[in-house]
């Protein structure tokens, strides 16, 4: 191409490469739209996918038909359950997620998942139908702009209106969703692209001219990262969604181990390291602990690895980290001072930087600094840890019933919430000793999103105990997923955290609305009833004697199982940091 | 402190991208001053010249999140003094004005205007310039007629030896390779 490239002579390189090994490019044969959107998903490594049929799509779960004996597809109850499913497989396996809908209201339907998904960095492929090319822009029958109303919560999105832009718009998909930091990404597909016949051949893409998915670290910044770290007195590291998505999580150990770093962690980071790894100082942000809280801002250096400076982590930015110089680690260079100014960035993949930086940093030990955070968790469990894992009131608690079911598992199972006191409680209480074992909404907070998550999780790690925690509120957002679990025969644990209350929102009523309980209180269904409509075995506790027992049995059924537990109406989720205020100002009551 | 600043943004050729990039201006309440866009001197890459008024902070935030969109390829930050730009304005008065004594002729002479078409009816003058200039004929030409007035969004050169885009795609191609 001899084009008048400004200043160089050419530039050959084309928008995109794909893969060329024989294995990765198929044989050349004719297929509808239909079987190719089948063969794409086989060739990118997918056996499961979340869905919802209806008129759009109907030539794609046609063609489905045909490979259901390798291409597992799960009927869901509503959309935004199919995406939410998508995304607890992708979260547990690290694999794409696959969602399957049809246009108009079920792409809308979607959009909830999607948005969780780009706010959480969870790589998911959503597949919808649409009306046929010459119908598009005509206010057609469940016409809606789905490219238009997904582009601001995508990684990427495209609308597919010719079978021979399939190939091409799925190998681009795949390889979105799940390099770099990862995404969702949404493929509208018309009616007529799936009817039509065209020469299909697929190969995955290798790069995109205009997407450099990472970055590699300077050596220099790694340097000057290393000499920050060895002069550090207070050094405190923050362990965010990064280190598991770049499963990075061995090289995490080698660094805080060879430098002796205090670490704490994000919502989403949670898991990446075991509870009790000696330098395990807990959660951070407003229901974090008391001591990653208060020491931030007496650290001397803080290294962000893999986190994204979140409000719900910093509170007050002007009063963070105020005695602190800051290292950044993360993959996408937006992060980089978008909340925190990076005295050191290191843009890259934790997966490289941290070992490249372990090899520059020399052993330390910070066991005075580690025993403050020691002394503050002390604090922390005279004053309110032990009330809430033994309490003297008659009513249960949230934090004792989290404590218990993960006893229960060993330690060791996988813990999905959905969104309010009792995700607080889940994250602060539940024990892990593997990574990828914790999925929560974090980034859009989305209450409904565990059921179907928790479905997803299962079906991705079948061999793991997976347990949902869940409030009656979002219970009742998604609920008609229990049909999914019966259907499917998903043996997912169901804690149900049943305090008659919009918990959180009416925590906040308490503290900061002078009791004020405007629509708060659940008048609610007997949630028994309901669980034997669908089939479900269930247990409802309402005193505390009973508690062990019913976790025995949730935890030896061998098929799905809900406890529904009774707790205190007006408990309060602590230490908070309340909102706008600085993390210093975290309330232990 | 505030002060303007001219984008240049290269993107593939794909359909939607300006929506794509104006909705990152939107969700940060940055108004776009003027907007530019064409095929740039690459066959299949597209270039968008925009400015804006903001701190130099707020817009490197800003172009991180429009480089993050998949089909961006680059977008470069430059301050008044770093680049050479022009816009063009066209002015259409009665010719009537242009008969009736010479002040308009006057003022096409004086701020180096052009006469593009003239008609029995009207007259359209046009002018190359900074906004400045060509708003400071509006104003005179003004009180003789002006029925109607357009201004083209800016265009833009930087003053830099080599176009960064240039190193960019280089580098870009070497990566590939090796
Ligand atoms: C879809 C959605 N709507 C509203 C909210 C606001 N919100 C956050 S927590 C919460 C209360 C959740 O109540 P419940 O599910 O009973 O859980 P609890 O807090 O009692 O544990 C609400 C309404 C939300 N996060 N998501």
């Amino acid at each position: 191409m001899n084009s008048p490239v400004i200043g160089a002579k050419y530039i050959f390189m084309d928008a995109q490469t794909f893969e060329t090994t024989k294995e990765q490019k198929t044989e050349a044969r004719m297929i509808t739209g239909a079987e190719a959107v089948m063969e794409c998903l086989l060739a990118e490594g997918v056996d499961l996918m979340f869905g919802y049929p209806g008129g759009a799509i109907m030539p794609v779960y046609d063609a489905l038909y045909s490979y259901s004996d390798r291409l597992k597809h799960v009927l869901v109850r509503h959309e935004q359950g199919a995406i939410h499913a998508a995304q607890g497989y992708a979260r547990v396996t690290g694999k794409v997620g696959v969602g399957l809908v049809t246009s108009g209201p079920a792409a809308t339907n979607a959009v909830t998942g999607i948005a969780d998904a780009m706010l959480d960095s969870t790589p998911v492929v959503v597949i919808s139908g649409q009306v046929g090319s010459t119908l598009i822009g005509t206010d057609a029958f469940q016409e809606i702009d789905v490219v238009g109303i997904t582009q601001p919560i995508t990684k990427w999105n495209y609308q597919i209106t010719r079978p021979e832009d399939i190939p091409w718009a799925f190998a681009r998909a795949f390889y979105i969703a799940r390099h770099g930091r990862p995404g969702p990404v949404v493929l509208d597909i018309t009616k007529d692209a799936q009817f039509g016949k065209f020469m299909f051949q697929y190969q995955r893409m290798k790069s995109i001219r205009s997407y450099t998915p990472v970055h590699v670290a300077e050596q220099d910044k790694i340097e000057e990262a290393a000499s920050l770290i060895n002069l550090a007195k207070k050094p405190l590291a923050l362990i965010g969604q990064g280190v598991v998505l770049g499963g990075a999580e061995k090289e995490l150990l080698a660094f805080i181990e060879k430098t002796g770093i205090p670490a704490a962690w994000t919502i989403l980071g949670l898991s990446a390291l075991p509870t009790d790894h000696p330098l395990n100082v807990g959660m951070l942000g407003m229901h974090g602990n008391y001591g990653p809280n208060i020491k931030t801002n007496e650290a001397d250096l803080i290294l962000g690895i893999g986190m994204r400076f979140d409000d719900r982590v910093t509170a007050d930015t002007k009063k963070y980290a105020t005695k602190a110089k800051i290292i950044h680690m993360e993959i996408d260079p937006a992060e980089i001072n978008k909340i925190m100014h990076a005295d050191v960035p290191l843009l890259g993949d934790v997966k490289d930087t941290l070992p490249r930086l372990t090899e520059k940093v020399s052993s330390n030990d910070h066991s005075e600094w580690l025993q403050e955070f020691h002394a503050c968790s002390r604090v922390e469990h005279e004053r309110l840890i032990d009330k809430d894992l033994n309490p003297s009131k008659p009513e249960l608690s949230m934090g004792e019933v989290v404590h218990r079911v993960s006893a229960a598992f060993n330690d060791d199972a996988i813990m999905v919430t959905d969104v309010g006191q009792h995700q607080m409680v889940g994250t602060r209480y539940f024990r892990f000793k593997q990574t990828r074992s914790v999925v929560t909404s974090g980034g859009l907070g989305t209450m409904g999103f565990g059921i179907p998550a928790a479905i997803g999780a299962k079906m991705g790690k079948p061999d793991r105990p997976v347990v949902l925690f869940v409030g009656d509120g979002g219970f009742q957002m998604t609920i008609q997923e229990l049909g999914t679990i019966y259907q499917e025969k998903v043996p997912v644990k169901i804690v149900l955290l049943n305090n008659n209350f919009l918990g959180m929102v009416r925590q906040w009523q308490e503290l900061f609305f002078d009791l004020r309980y405007a629509s708060t209180e659940m008048i609610n269904p007997d949630f028994q009833t309901i669980a034997k409509g669908y089939y479900l075995p269930s247990v409802k506790v309402t005193d505390r004697k009973n508690l062990d027992a019913a976790i025995k049995e949730m935890a030896e059924s061998d098929g799905p199982f809900l406890m529904e537990v009774v707790v205190e109406k007006e408990g309060n989720v602590f230490p908070m940091v309340p909102a706008g205020a600085s993390i210093s100002d975290i309330r232990l009551e | 402190m505030k002060q303007e600043f001219t984008l240049t943004i290269y993107s593939e050729n794909r359909v939607g991208l300006l929506s794509q990039i104006t909705t990152v201006f939107t969700r940060r309440h940055i108004n776009i001053e003027s907007l530019t866009t064409s095929e740039s001197a690459i066959k299949g890459i597209h270039k968008f010249t925009i400015v804006v008024f903001s701190t130099r902070e707020d817009i490197e935030k800003l172009v991180r999140q429009i480089e993050k969109r998949i089909d961006v390829l680059k977008a470069y930050v430059f301050a008044q003094d770093e680049i050479v730009h022009q816009e063009v304005a066209l002015y259409k008065v009665p010719t009537e004005a242009l008969l009736n004594g010479n002040d308009v002729e006057y003022l096409v002479r004086k701020y180096s205007a052009r006469i593009l078409e003239m008609t029995p009816e009207y007259t359209v003058i046009e002018k190359t310039g900074h906004k400045a200039e060509t708003q400071e004929l509006f104003d005179k030409l003004d009180p003789y007629g002006v029925t109607q007035f357009t201004r083209s969004g800016r265009v833009a050169v930087n003053k830099l030896k080599q176009e960064p885009l240039t190193d960019f795609l280089r580098k870009l191609e070497e990566d590939t390779r090796k």
